[in-house]
């Protein structure tokens, strides 16, 4: 007994003395090159053909392979192969099967055909799956119950192997996008593009009905046009029509490689009850894998063994190099060995973590701006004197998401193209001012919408050329050098006056906030689903800019499930909604508002039911067009036409800030990619001796303690003994 | 003593199946399972067909109640209700909406769950009644004055401050303890030590001063009187005799929420990122995981009613007067 309380007690002195004594992580967790990082809520899939939230993407986009990344400091985003041995080619066929030039008239096109072909000697990560006994056959396929039952944690498979990656992986991950117990999320969209998925997934409803629900489903022995194999590393994907934005998809986990074994493995009876499943411990070939996963306190991604040879990029953006991120160029991916995410689901501890060194890196809430940001003297955000001190370093951009207030154009009030019903939205997008909710709600984390498309997308218009003149207009004094352009135009614009809104909001029929028929003051209905404290203080600005223009605003708060409802019937009247880019093509923006693809009635993500035939007309024509003035001439009607027509309100772009502590390198903000951690580097030294600095125990604190305590028991024990005397006495 | 366990326990058939019908029809009137179907599919390209497959493989696609296409028993039995809820009563909680093994969550849960809720009950259960009892036996002076206002004050702030004061404090500016997280094992002591000293601050107002009236109550009465006559000291006064019958609401409090120590706590588990059971349940309400509620709901009132059947039988030996029969 002595023995076990001296091992104990050796074994607190020793983890106290290599590390803080209020350091979170165990001694296995610490030292050497590791990245401390967390997450907010544990993931609900890390399968790659089901997951599609950005809080998986962030293991997810580390652990599996698409075919295609995107190049990591390039700007514009620009895509690259990663597991393809080079960019996809793409041939085209006319409904009789004749193949046509690249540039044919996409009427013509009946057949994409798309061939990837994939490097040679990709292995995957090690897996119980790719286990062989001795004589070559799977250890763990069949696996007998009375085998799993000894079996409690994943890492209590002792044998584990590994393969190549080959096409058939590829395919066989197209395949399983129809499967009908991984339900994935794009199954809808991709039926309307790949040859023959809508028809597999129908077979593959009809034969998992007939078979136990846990049975594995040979998805391979049913016909399927649209992904096949060519040779060991090259497939292809024939698509309906042309469908140029197919490209960046390959960049996504949906069509990452996933080993039939995995599958087969996984699939046996037993495993789902002790939640060993492709959704809880992937299979990937890529630079980490996923070494434990228990999302209720942890997960740590270590280096795979097995990666390929990758290499950090010799060349970026303009700036790069100067800013030291070129510093590593053709050094050996991944740098940092393991990376360790704990479950921190409150904003303050996060903070209070990151500030003594536990995390790397951290972004800011509204709580700790002011603690962390301070405004310039150009109005632009910088560190306060505190994070300096500390190392810690800023970066910012812009995230290709727009937030906007939309009208439902079926509404009888506010919608439809018509002249007045136009103004009336004009004049709502004059006088309701997102500066000021950015200043107030968002501490100037965001850029106000001009249009439909956010920053670093093509056909985004930087500077004057961007701006929406429906809201805006230029703001330049006569000799006023500053706010103007080397070519001498006004680089400055402001809001409209609330004027222009009243006078347009007149015109539309409301003169002074009333219906000039009947004379009845304009309400108006706001819904949304937001809730809580912020929420309302949102609210009541809202209510306040339409009282600018003597309309009321009437919100109608209700819950999510609520609220979606009210939109796919098309009962909201002025709603709030937002869209976070898939992919950095202008397509991915306006097709929200194209006709067809309207919520009410076909479901689609036209959330603000808006349909005109000319802007659809373009919209078909550009989403087939390659990056060109052209294309961007046809964008700038799309525009154009909205902001006339004004069925949002352009709201905000988000700005993200993050911050870093100075032991972390390599770090430039990607918003496409999901596969950043192999880019990092970290200093663990400068990290120890920071953490060491930052977290001395204040010892002194325990003494006044014992002291006052000692102050509260003495006179309690003399009293005690007084009146014990006392009573004695008596 | 048998026949009455085993009648109680007979009582709480009905109860859980009130409690889960209760359950089912609150969820169901906020809930569609067009709504469960749209949240765990995402915002994103959510078709008509992923939602009627969504429910086809969660077993949602069957009536609530009645089953009206059905012949015979299964108009009952083929539905919703009885699909996902008779399970329960073998402890059969199943699958979550995400796939995840339920009872395997809550194995794994409930055990950093009772590794702070049990010190705290039993350090807390000692402190308060020890306290109360010193207010008691300075009971009329200023020192009890001085621990009444101090028990007032201390219950009057929210518990969020003292986690919050607690982290700031112990965590972030003494550097004592690591401000949140868990490591399971022989590390787990040093993610302990802070929740459950905030967990004993902050339960010590309202604990020491329902105590002490208790005890209050107990002081004036004969056998004290007699108890002192004989010349007892006054600590064995208190800690024996007054203590020993003021024992009935004691455990009236204590023993029924015995039980549920597994179930842990969601604010102090939230806050200092401790992975028990407390947040599972909100957690799952606000994913929508019918599964997860209706698993937790069954399994806290089961632990109720067991809690109470334990306050029961423990009257018996706290008092020989108590018989069940």
């Amino acid at each position: 007994m002595a023995k076990i309380a001296f091992a104990i007690l050796a074994a607190c002195v020793l983890a106290a003395c290599t590390q803080p004594v209020n350091s979170p992580y165990s001694a296995a967790e610490s030292g050497g090159s590791v990245l401390y990082s967390a997450f907010g809520e544990r993931p609900k899939h890390l399968d790659p053909a089901r997951s599609y939230s950005e809080n998986e993407y962030v293991f997810l986009g580390n652990i599996y392979e698409p075919p295609l990344q995107y190049h990591y400091l390039k700007r514009p985003y620009e895509l690259e192969p990663q597991t393809a041995a080079g960019m996809p080619t793409v041939r085209y066929f006319d409904a009789a099967g004749r193949e046509l030039p690249a540039d044919a008239d996409s009427a013509r096109i009946a057949l994409s055909e798309y061939e990837i072909r994939i490097k040679p000697g990709i292995r995957y990560q090690p897996h119980p799956c790719f286990a062989r006994d001795a004589a070559g056959k799977p250890r763990y396929i069949p696996m007998r119950p009375e085998e799993l039952a000894g079996i409690d944690n994943f890492l209590d498979f002792t044998e584990t192997g590994s393969r190549e990656l080959t096409a058939d992986d590829y395919v066989y991950q197209i395949r399983r996008l129809a499967h009908p117990r991984v339900q994935s999320p794009i199954l809808g969209l991709m039926s309307d593009y790949i040859v023959g998925l809508k028809d597999l997934a129908k077979a593959l409803a009809e034969a998992a009905k007939a078979q136990p629900k846990e049975a594995y489903l040979d998805i391979n022995a049913f016909d399927f046009e649209g992904a096949y194999v060519v040779d060991r590393h090259t497939y292809r994907v024939r698509l309906k029509g042309k469908y140029p934005q197919f490209v960046y998809w390959l960049a996504m986990p949906f069509f990452a490689p996933v080993p039939e074994e995995a599958e087969r493995f996984y699939r046996q009876p037993g495993m789902a009850a002790k939640n060993f499943s492709l959704d809880w411990q992937p299979v990937g070939t890529g630079a980490y894998y996923l070494a434990e996963n228990e999302p209720n306190r942890v997960m740590r991604l270590e280096r795979n063994p097995h990666y390929r040879e990758d290499f950090y990029p010799a060349e970026g953006a303009p700036g790069d190099r100067e800013a030291g991120l070129l510093a590593d160029a053709g050094k050996r991916l991944p740098m940092v060995d393991r990376v360790v995410y704990s479950l921190e689901k409150e904003d303050v501890p996060y903070w209070n973590k990151f500030l003594q060194g536990y995390y790397d890196a951290s972004g800011i809430t509204s709580d700790s701006f002011d603690q962390a940001i301070r405004m310039n003297a150009d109005g632009e955000p910088d560190l306060t004197p505190d994070m300096r001190e500390r190392g810690i370093q800023l970066a910012t951009t812009a995230r290709p998401t727009l937030s906007y207030m939309g009208f439902n154009m079926l509404d009888p009030v506010v919608g439809g193209l018509s002249e007045p019903a136009r103004k009336l939205r004009q004049a709502l997008s004059i006088a309701i001012d997102y500066e000021e909710f950015i200043s107030i709600f968002l501490n100037g984390r965001g850029l106000v919408g001009q249009g439909p498309i956010p920053p670093g997308i093509f056909g985004y218009r930087e500077g004057i050329e961007g701006v929406n003149p429906v809201v805006f207009r230029t703001d330049c004094a006569e000799r006023d050098s500053r706010s103007r352009g080397n070519d001498g135009g006004c680089q400055r614009f402001k809001r409209r006056p609330l004027e222009d809104a009243r006078r347009l909001l007149a015109e539309a029929g409301y003169p002074n906030g009333r219906d000039a028929r009947t004379g009845q003051p304009l309400t108006l209905y706001f819904d949304t689903a937001a809730s809580g404290p912020e929420a309302k203080s949102r609210m009541d600005w809202f209510r306040k800019q339409f009282a600018k223009l003597d309309i009321q605003l009437v919100v109608r708060a209700t819950d999510y499930n609520r609220f979606q409802d009210k939109m796919r019937k098309g009962s909201a009247q002025i709603f709030e909604w937002g869209w976070n880019a898939d992919y950095p093509d202008p397509e991915n923006f306006l097709f929200l508002l194209y006709g067809p693809h309207r919520k009410v009635g076909t479901g689609g993500e036209n959330a603000a039911n808006y349909q005109n035939p000319q802007f659809d007309r373009l919209f078909e024509r550009m989403k087939d067009m390659d990056n060109s003035p052209e294309r961007q001439a046809v964008i700038d009607r799309m525009v154009h036409l909205v902001r006339e027509d004004a069925p949002w309100l352009f709201a905000f772009h988000p700005k993200s800030f993050g911050l870093r502590h100075g032991w972390v390198k390599n770090v430039k903000p990607n918003l496409m990619s999901h596969n950043l951690l192999k880019y990092r580097r970290v200093d663990p030294a400068a990290r120890a001796a920071y953490q060491a600095r930052w977290n001395r125990p204040m010892l002194w604190p325990l003494g006044v303690t014992v002291a006052l305590l000692a102050g509260m028991i003495w006179p309690a024990v003399a009293a005690y003994r007084r009146r014990q005397k006392a009573t004695a006495n008596a | 003593m048998l026949n009455y366990i085993v009648r109680r326990l007979l009582y709480a058939i009905p109860i859980l199946l009130g409690v889960n019908l209760l359950t089912f029809a609150l969820f169901f009137m906020v809930n569609t399972p067009d709504d469960m179907a749209r949240i765990h599919l995402g915002a994103k390209h959510v078709t008509e067909d992923a939602i009627e497959g969504w429910k086809r493989e969660h077993g949602y696609d069957k009536p609530l109640f009645f089953n009206a296409g059905a012949e015979g028993a299964a108009k009952v039995s083929d539905t919703l209700f009885v699909e996902k809820s008779l399970k329960l009563f073998v402890l059969d909680f199943g699958p979550a909406d995400d796939g995840r093994d339920i009872a395997r969550e809550i194995k794994t849960r409930m055990w950093p769950s009772l590794a702070i809720a049990l010190p705290t009950f039993l350090v807390g259960l000692l402190a308060y009644i020890s306290f109360a009892l010193l207010l008691v036996f300075f009971r009329g002076t200023r020192l009890d004055t001085a621990g009444v206002i101090l028990c007032v004050a201390l219950m009057s702030i929210s518990g969020l401050f003292y986690v919050i004061g607690g982290q700031y404090v112990m965590g972030k500016l003494w550097h004592w303890f690591p401000i949140s997280g868990y490591q399971p094992g022989l590390d787990a002591w040093k993610f302990l030590l802070m929740p459950v000293l905030v967990s004993l601050v902050a339960g010590i107002g309202d604990s020491a001063r329902f105590y002490r009236a208790l005890f209050i109550e107990e002081i004036g009465k004969d056998y004290v009187r007699t108890a002192r006559a004989k010349g007892l000291s006054e600590l064995r006064v208190l800690f024996r005799h007054v203590l020993g019958n003021a024992m009935i609401p004691i455990l009236t409090g204590v023993v029924v929420v015995i039980p549920r120590l597994f179930l842990g706590s969601l604010i102090i588990e939230s806050f200092f990122g401790i992975p028990g059971l407390g947040s599972y349940t909100i957690d799952a309400i606000q994913a929508q995981d019918f599964a997860i509620v209706r698993s937790m709901v069954f399994l806290g009132s089961l632990l109720y009613i067991i809690g109470l059947v334990l306050t029961d039988l423990s009257y018996t030996l706290v008092d020989p007067r108590v018989r069940l029969e």
